[in-house]
């Protein structure tokens, strides 16, 4: 396939993505979304919170805009800013803006990453106002009936300067995300990764027993997206200990003494 | 000493001389100094340089050890040897001279000295990696600990201090995480599920019947293995058939098959004792270490107890909490609580479910069912009740802290309190577990200290407070970006003049608001020794005074800690501000309740502080110590080089913890030893202690900006 450029408002997920439902989380996503309210994913990281959300996009046939947030993230690259062109300022939307006009899905990734008066910006969006205050424009946007915000949260980090606001996660419908059970994950493994059940079984029992060392050395355990990273490459021919080794265990270790006993680990299991 | 040549008898001599005090001690050094004058310059520089080492701990053991280990360099790696008699000299710290000298004269207790220069495994190498290895296998949390045998008592995993039955360090590692595989699995696979102390009370040779029951379970739980941990099974099978052991008699090759059925139990082992005891014992298997029922069954009786009432005491808890989130009035019902297992493989996950409805277990409890689960086989329903109010007696469950100063009451011991290991320059090596350090309030004074200083030093105030004031980050409005929030009309007209003008267009035509966050925790660490009495404790306390009203005007987070103590086993930390504390009246009644007390061991402090702080996250960390001399303590030797060497290795482990130490002291002969422990740039002597209140807080100040 060749690769194209699309506007963000044009980008619909048209093919249905693998998502396996661990609970009620797609009733609660569209009876919050027929009731326009906003909607707060949280969990631990590659546990499927954006693969869900590209799950609802598709689902609900609206587009996505995903915007990555990070610690430089201001208010006016979700809203917008004037630019200059031959001479003269025009101002183009920002990706909240685009999704709010087009009736697009926003998802914040890692909302607490972005800078504190970014917060602000949703607020009147997230409650049943559904405005959006342009205020380098001096005006205010109202929301198009299908649009939808979504955030995620990861509140794992245990951090105080990462903490969500009361005043912010009042306003959303919760959705909480964990790992998959054994089984289930076993079988997200196996699609995914294409490998067959017992070596996706053994991956699963490989990232519990990360998991358990959760707050002993590790600030995570491993997620099923590196449970898929490393089943690709078994699958791709790599032998399983060095998979573990290259796609899980250095990705959530640099301690060298941690990274041998993890690595022990795999190779006792394989 | 490691010069090429050799040494000759009589240079040797008159070492050892010096070392082993001979004028006083009388030790016989002749014969010793040809022995080792024999060998090669190597070896000789090897034992000479350790017996010096030692000699500053204990010349006994030093001068034991030297004629000891001669012999040894023929069988043992000099990595073994260092480490026996580094276990030696810890024994000596602990349980003293008696105890180090009997580790000395059994070297053969220390390692089992199978093979000519064995690459042996060490506890102290293997224990990190295999300790964080046991704890992803799942179940209970278990501890690892040196022990003189392989065992556990169903809590803590025991390995000897060496493991050296194979020639490779690789292999005795991989025996080493054998062992502590097979250990685990007794827990995890339900060893103790049964009365062993009965079950074997049944036989007239009980520790013939004990032996064969182990290597009974040791068949069932390989089997298991096998089926948890393929690769590792692979691993045990290939240390077994290099080491040459030999197979399985026939009578227990039919137990064997009977016990890698996956249903086999602890139950399946007893029913085969019975048929096995009559007959011969088959060898150990390498890894199989010791089976003891006793030492099992008497924590598992405390275990259970306790265990029992924390979980019903936490669903108690657990109820309650839910309740208070549901509406008021709701559901007066009494909880009802109950577990189901989510997968079909035993010992897995536990759900919990209050009154039909999955709830998420808060981490203690999951642990305690997983531990209860293991002990038992499942939960049994009274488990499941929660506790009634009053039905079992707080003091039993609740973590009470203990009053540091009760210890000192009656006997001594070093319960509730943290150990710290204290560097011993002239050993090269620490003392583990040397430093009793207990955190105690400063006993707050509610007097006009504070106001006072305020007022006394009111000119000050103002101009700190202006100062910093000034060094608050503020946002800054950066212009002529390349990118930015805003379009900056000022360069975009100029950029546009200038390509009417035919000259180049400027592309910084953005402006950008700019937060810089002042990111710094800082920790002050403040003598509090005797040696502090009068005035320098009054310039101390109203420095403090003037710091925080400075610092509470940058939003720094601030600690204060005072340290003083009397002994290594009575080492103090005054808490006078902590981290997450606000600077109230508590804060300045414990600063006006700064008062001197004993001598200036450093060490612990600086490590206990170095710990806090890098449980803050900050981008830049201080440890900033306000001192008046050098570091000193009574009696055990602290005083001199030794305390010096222990200060400056503390200041470099915190150096390394990424954290920037600092010293401002009133000491003027501080600069003969502060450039040594903190290094050239990092240290200010105030020549005046009146001129302390004004300076400390300037040269914070210019510390951080």
């Amino acid at each position: 396939m060749e690769s194209r450029a699309l506007n963000q408002e044009e980008y619909y997920v048209v093919k249905e993505p693998y998502y396996e439902a661990t609970g009620d989380e797609i009733a609660i996503f569209e009876a919050a979304h027929k009731n326009k309210l906003p909607i707060l994913l949280k969990g631990p990281t590659g546990c499927g919170k954006t693969r869900f959300m590209e799950y609802m996009a598709w689902r609900m046939q609206r587009p996505l805009i995903t915007v990555s947030c990070h610690d430089d993230l201001t208010a006016s690259d979700l809203v917008g800013r004037y630019l200059i062109k031959g001479g003269e300022t025009t101002w183009v939307d920002g990706p909240l803006t685009r999704a709010v006009r087009a009736g697009a899905i926003c998802y914040l990734d890692e909302i607490v990453e972005a800078r504190k008066d970014t917060m602000v910006v949703i607020h009147p969006l997230a409650d049943d106002r559904r405005m959006l205050p342009m205020e380098k424009l001096g005006s205010l946007l109202e929301a198009h009936p299908d649009f939808s915000l979504a955030v995620s949260y990861n509140p794992g980090y245990q951090s105080v300067l990462k903490d969500l606001k009361q005043s912010t996660r009042q306003r959303f419908v919760a959705l909480e995300f964990d790992y998959p059970s054994a089984a289930l994950e076993a079988r997200i493994v196996a699609k995914e990764a294409a490998v067959d059940g017992s070596m996706a079984d053994k991956l699963v029992k490989f990232a519990h027993m990360t998991r358990n060392l959760k707050g002993s050395g590790l600030e995570e355990g491993a997620s099923t997206r590196l449970l898929v990273h490393a089943g690709k490459l078994i699958a791709a021919g790599v032998a399983p200990v060095s998979a573990c080794r290259a796609a899980i265990a250095q990705a959530i270790t640099d301690d060298a003494e941690m990274l041998t006993a993890v690595q022990e680990l795999s190779s006792s299991l394989f | 000493m490691a010069d090429n040549a050799p040494l000759t008898a009589a240079q040797i001599e008159k070492f050892l001389e010096a070392w082993l005090e001979v004028e006083f001690t009388f030790l016989q050094v002749d014969q010793l100094a040809a022995d080792l004058a024999a060998l090669p310059p190597e070896d000789q520089a090897f034992l000479l340089g350790w017996t010096k080492r030692t000699a500053t701990t204990s010349i006994q053991v030093a001068y034991q050890f030297s004629v000891r280990a001669i012999d040894l360099l023929a069988h043992m790696d000099k990595r073994l040897i260092e480490a026996w008699l580094v276990h030696a000299m810890d024994t000596y710290d602990r349980f003293g001279q008696r105890h180090a000298l009997k580790v000395i004269n059994e070297v053969e207790h220390f390692a089992q000295l199978s093979h000519e220069h064995a690459a042996g495994a060490l506890f102290e190498d293997v224990a990190g990696i295999l300790l964080t290895f046991v704890r992803g296998l799942s179940g209970r949390q278990l501890k690892l600990e040196q022990g003189e045998a392989v065992y556990t008592n169903s809590e803590t995993l025991y390995l000897p201090a060496v493991v050296a039955r194979m020639q490779q360090a690789q292999d005795n590692f991989n025996l080493c995480k054998a062992m502590v595989a097979m250990l685990w699995a007794q827990t995890r696979f339900g060893s103790f599920r049964a009365d062993l102390v009965a079950a074997l009370s049944r036989y007239p040779d009980q520790d013939k019947a004990l032996q064969q029951l182990h290597r009974l379970e040791t068949l069932r739980l390989e089997a298991c293995l096998g089926r948890e941990l393929p690769g590792l099974y692979r691993e045990m099978q290939r240390l077994k058939s290099a080491l040459g052991e030999d197979p399985l008699p026939d009578d227990w090759q039919a137990f064997a098959t009977q016990l890698e059925q996956p249903d086999a139990s602890i139950e399946d082992s007893l029913r085969l004792l019975a048929q096995a005891y009559p007959g011969a014992t088959p060898v150990p298997c390498c890894y199989q270490g010791e089976l003891r029922p006793d030492e099992v069954a008497e924590k598992m009786t405390t275990r259970i107890e306790r265990e029992k009432m924390l979980l019903r005491v936490k669903l108690a808890q657990l109820a309650e909490d839910i309740k208070q989130q549901t509406a008021p009035g709701e559901s007066n019902r009494e909880p009802r609580f109950d577990v189901q297992e989510k997968e079909q493989d035993g010992g897995g996950e536990m759900e919990l479910i209050l009154n039909d409805l999955p709830i998420a277990p808060p981490e203690q409890v999951r642990q305690l069912l997983t531990s209860i689960q293991l002990d038992l086989g499942g939960i049994p329903p009274e488990y499941l009740t929660a506790a009634g109010p009053g039905e079992y007696d707080p003091s039993l469950y609740e973590d009470k802290a203990l009053d540091p100063d009760a210890v000192w009451q009656g006997t001594y011991h070093e319960e509730g309190a943290t150990l710290y290991p204290e560097w011993d320059h002239g050993r090269q090596h620490f003392r583990k577990n040397w430093c009793v350090m207990r955190e105690k309030d400063v006993m707050p004074v509610r007097d006009d200290f504070v106001s006072a200083t305020r007022e006394k030093y009111s000119g000050l105030v103002k101009h700190l407070r202006r100062t910093f004031e000034a060094m608050r980050d503020e946002d800054k409005l950066l212009k002529r970006q390349v990118a930015g929030d805003e379009v900056d009309i000022d360069a975009l007209v100029e950029a546009l003049a200038d390509a009417r003008d035919g000259s180049e267009m400027s592309d910084r035509l953005f402006m950008q608001k700019h937060r810089a966050e002042r990111n710094i925790a800082v920790m002050f660490m403040v003598d509090m020794s005797g040696s502090t009495k009068g005035w320098i404790n009054d310039a101390e306390r109203e420095s403090l005074v003037l710091l925080c009203e400075s610092l509470e005007l940058l939003g720094d987070r601030y600690a204060i800690y005072g340290f003083s103590g009397t002994t290594r086993k009575r080492c103090e930390l005054y808490r006078i501000k902590r981290f997450d504390e606000p600077y109230n009246d508590n804060v300045r009644a414990r600063i006006s309740g700064i008062r001197p007390q004993d001598y200036t061991r450093m060490g612990f402090a600086i490590r206990h502080l170095t710990k806090l702080l890098t449980q803050v996250e900050a981008r830049s960390k201080l440890l900033i110590t306000l001192s008046d001399g050098k570091p000193d303590d009574y009696h055990d030797g602290y005083r001199g080089k030794y305390g010096i060497e222990d200060t400056r290795h503390a200041l470099v482990e915190a150096k390394r913890a990424g954290i920037h130490p600092f010293c401002i002291t009133i000491d003027t002969e501080g600069r003969d030893y502060l450039p040594h422990m903190y290094g050239a740039a990092n240290y200010v002597v105030i020549d005046e202690v009146r001129k302390l209140p004004l300076k400390v807080a300037d040269i914070y100040r210019k510390l951080t900006t």
